[in-house]
């Protein structure tokens, strides 16, 4: 039992809602009581949707517990997809009903309801709303994304945006900007905006560019195992990163970088004199892993601060966190590869790195006790060892000596 | 101002009881005002994560310093019996307490899940009032939603003081239900006004403000929610005075009233004490009911203030019903609102959102009164809405709010109106 004020994460199930809001033609039936429903005001007050996130809950009582919660789940199936016509549902309990068992993906499938039933596994006690999205994003690829002929013209897929993150519909619209000025087509973008029939032409994209890791790492490694579709590593936040990024991309497709630095701010706001002040000043950044990563670049590199500290709350990321805390180097594998129940102990970083790349630590003295100790601790989640070290440049740069 | 009262109003009104899916908050949200209200308790929930993001979603503010609300959230061990999840209860309280001295009252909450795995709060709050006494005293209520809608959080928390409080034999007024202390204090000076001295509040704004009760205790009800309160109340021997609920100026006349008559207080003190603040009230109702008369409203289920409200905005108001919805319906303590409630509207208990939605986009109410997961859409279908849980968050009882109470149900059609000249353009972007 852990004494909890504040919780930067949700229950997982949140997570699978922000990825079958972001979809349309998805429905997510939910057996959970009725207080769950808060989470409807995600969506409508804090994202300000003009609709109802797709879900049924089947809000049972504490009258109910003692007789039929399987039938009132089958009942809210069927209702709902008589109602709202789905072309695919995802079926799954939230922490009470967990607690019931009355396991809700064998009773849909048992029902014949004449069209895909996903079902989801979110261990509540466990989990959380990161593991949400990016579990449920990879069950609705498995079961959706069909293989299929590529695109003539070079397509990319972007994977990962979701209902409720931060500036994910912004960071759409950049990156077609930037794949369409090399002359990359868009093929799907998913969860956001796709349908489950885009998720099954999924396998026509030649590349994924994986936008948060923390949402689609799992589908993005299933699409390169499934479909041979290489995916991005770098993750194009920030000027540094954003370079980097179009550079993989060039060498994924063979075709020239292009980048058009018309739209592009930051450079010369960090040169300007009111920003002479920012020079030195520590800061210490926490997060959820990816946004972190790119932000210890962005503010060593090109905002000239010195990061006195790093940490993220998904554990999930503490490994690579805490390996670009201590060498500056990112581990390219973020996400648990292996789904059952048994912990992982993490092998230290530095047992990893080979001489010749290690660099200077991303900070500039010892990363904080708590910022370690924010990602580390009981391990309540899985821990995969990383994969190879990829070619990130190096989070250290000579800092360009001026007063 | 006021018309006769209907013969029967909606007394025998047939309900339409609907069971499916129930779009509302379960009794967990009566802490967000609960613990402003009472100043030195800490509310202590025992469930999953879903009750602490709940909270502090609900909350809607970024906690910046150390609130007086927390969940202990529940873990694999503690489910599967590896941890004895009475022990991690006791560490996790000893840690609270020792870190806040000011804690004088704490309340272990129960959830949705701790009900399922039926984990024994009471006798856990019993054995750490032990404990603690006499600094801290440790009380105990379910605020799951498997047995708790929205307000019948409140109903629960006061539920459990009522065995705690002291006893007297002394003829005392006891008022029942959180109201922010400004609106309290604007109830007390009334009664002042009238001679009724001797009154008390539960639930009191310190664990210190000794409450004793008795078979000489009347209360009053400041809320309709509250039936599990006034059951308890009156097991302890205090009779409960019934009265349509303080909501404008008349409802405020009439409870007044029907403490006064008991209290024997003449007549014409009644009619002097009453007539400055009543006016006001009507006048300032006056001004929203220009924009409320003749208009229709549709009421979903949220928070039991349904029935009293949509008495107030049809009789004092000049509004239509069309339907009233209540997560619950308690003829004991609403007889005097259905009562005056003119016959007319469908009345509901319970719900199936979508066969409910389906019934307030056929009826096209001029105002839907409804949860912040339907406004937004509804909304977007063309419907002027009113968010419910304002009105439990917003001062609105007694004269000096009724023009408030009024307002917020006009502000809504008042600001379609202003901002008309920009449709088309106002569609959502999605």
């Amino acid at each position: 039992m852990k004494l909890t004020l504040w919780t930067y994460e949700g229950p997982p199930h949140v997570g699978a809602m922000r990825v079958a809001t972001a979809m349309k033609g998805l429905h997510y039936v939910l057996h959970a009581p009725q207080g769950d429903t808060y989470a409807d005001l995600l969506f409508t007050m804090i994202e300000r949707r003009d609709h109802r996130p797709p879900v049924t809950y089947t809000t049972f009582q504490a009258r109910d517990l003692g007789g039929d919660t399987a039938t009132l789940f089958k009942t809210a199936c069927q209702d709902a997809v008589d109602r709202f016509a789905p072309e695919a549902i995802i079926v799954g309990a939230s922490c009470t009903a967990e607690l019931i068992q009355d396991n809700p993906a064998g009773l849909a499938g048992s029902m014949n309801l004449g069209l895909p039933v996903i079902a989801l596994d979110l261990p509540s006690y466990q989990r959380k709303e990161g593991f949400g999205t990016d579990e449920t994003f990879l069950q609705i690829v498995r079961h959706l994304a069909q293989p299929c002929a590529r695109t003539e013209q070079i397509t990319a897929n972007l994977i990962g945006p979701t209902a409720l993150g931060f500036r994910h519909r912004d960071d759409i619209t950049e990156l077609t900007r930037l794949l369409s000025e090399m002359g990359i087509g868009l093929n799907v973008v998913a969860p956001m905006g796709a349908r489950p029939s885009d998720i099954a032409r999924l396998g026509a994209a030649h590349f994924n560019v994986l936008m948060y890791p923390e949402h689609a790492e799992s589908a993005a490694r299933w699409l390169e195992t499934n479909f041979k579709q290489p995916y991005t590593k770098t993750v194009p936040i920030g000027v540094g990163a954003t370079r980097d990024f179009l550079s993989e991309v060039s060498k994924i497709t063979g075709l020239a970088p292009k980048t058009d630095t018309t739209r592009l701010r930051l450079p010369w706001w960090t040169r300007s004199v009111d920003s002479t002040y920012l020079t030195g000043k520590r800061v210490f950044i926490f997060g959820d892993g990816t946004h972190v990563a790119a932000a210890a670049r962005i503010a060593r590199e090109e905002m000239g601060f010195e990061v006195a500290g790093l940490g993220c709350f998904n554990r999930e990321m503490a490994r690579p966190i805490r390996a670009l805390a201590m060498t500056g180097m990112l581990t390219v594998a973020m996400m648990p590869s292996i789904r059952s129940g048994s912990l992982i102990r993490a092998t230290p970083p530095c047992a990893r790195i080979s001489a010749g790349t290690r660099s200077n630590a991303i900070t500039a003295t010892a990363p904080a006790a708590s910022a370690i100790r924010a990602c580390s601790g009981v391990t309540t989640s899985m821990m995969t060892p990383p994969l190879s070290i990829s070619a990130m440049p190096r989070l250290t740069r000579a800092v360009p000596i001026w007063a | 101002m006021n018309a006769p009262a209907p013969a029967l109003g909606c007394t025998n009104t047939p309900v339409l009881k609907e069971r499916g899916q129930r779009e509302v908050f379960c009794g967990l949200t009566g802490i967000i005002w609960l613990h402003r209200k009472m100043q030195d308790a800490f509310f202590l929930v025992v469930g999953s994560r879903t009750c602490a993001h709940l909270l502090q979603s609900a909350a809607g503010v970024m906690i910046f310093a150390e609130p007086r609300f927390g969940t202990a959230i529940l873990e694999e061990k503690d489910l599967a019996g590896l941890a004895d999840a009475q022990t991690e209860l006791d560490r996790e309280v000893d840690r609270l307490l020792s870190r806040r001295p000011d804690i004088r009252q704490l309340f272990l909450v129960g959830s949705c899940p701790s009900e399922v795995i039926k984990l024994d709060l009471h006798r856990a709050a019993e054995r750490m009032s032990v404990k603690h006494a006499p600094h801290v005293r440790v009380l105990n209520y379910s605020g799951s939603g498997i047995e708790t809608t929205f307000t019948q959080g409140e109903d629960a928390c006061l539920a459990s003081m009522v065995p705690t409080l002291g006893a007297t034999a002394e003829k005392e007024l006891l008022l029942v239900g959180a109201l922010p202390d400004v609106v309290e204090d604007q109830a007390m000076a009334l009664l002042a006004a009238l001679g009724i001295t001797k009154v008390r509040c539960l639930p009191a704004r310190r664990s210190a403000d000794a409450l004793a009760i008795g078979p000489n205790t009347v209360f009053a009800l400041l809320q309709p929610f509250l039936g599990d309160t006034h059951a308890a109340l009156t097991r302890r021997g205090a009779r409960h005075i019934p009265a349509p609920f303080p909501f404008g100026a008349e409802g405020t006349t009439l409870w007044l009233q029907a403490i006064a008559t008991e209290f024997g207080v003449d007549p014409d003190l009644f009619a002097k004490v009453t007539a400055a603040p009543r006016a006001r009230a009507e006048k300032a109702v006056a001004a929203a009911t220009q924009t409320l008369s003749g208009k229709s409203i549709f009421f979903f289920p949220d928070s039991q203030l349904e029935i009293p409200l949509a008495r107030f905005l049809t009789r004092e108001c000049g509004m239509t019903a069309i339907e009233v919805g209540s997560p619950f319906l308690h003829r004991d303590l609403l007889g005097p609102d259905l009562a005056l409630l003119a016959h007319g509207p469908t009345i509901s208990e319970g719900q199936d959102v979508d066969k409910q939605l389906t019934r307030a986009r056929a009826a096209r109410a001029d105002l839907t009164v409804c949860g912040l997961g339907l406004a937004n859409p509804l909304e977007a279908e063309g419907m002027a809405t009113k968010w419910a849980i304002e009105l439990v968050f917003t001062p609105v009882h007694f004269y000096e709010q009724a023009g408030d109470l009024a307002a917020l149900f006009a502000r809504p059609l008042r600001r379609r109106a202003l901002l008309a000249p920009l449709a088309p353009d106002m569609e959502a972007a999605e």
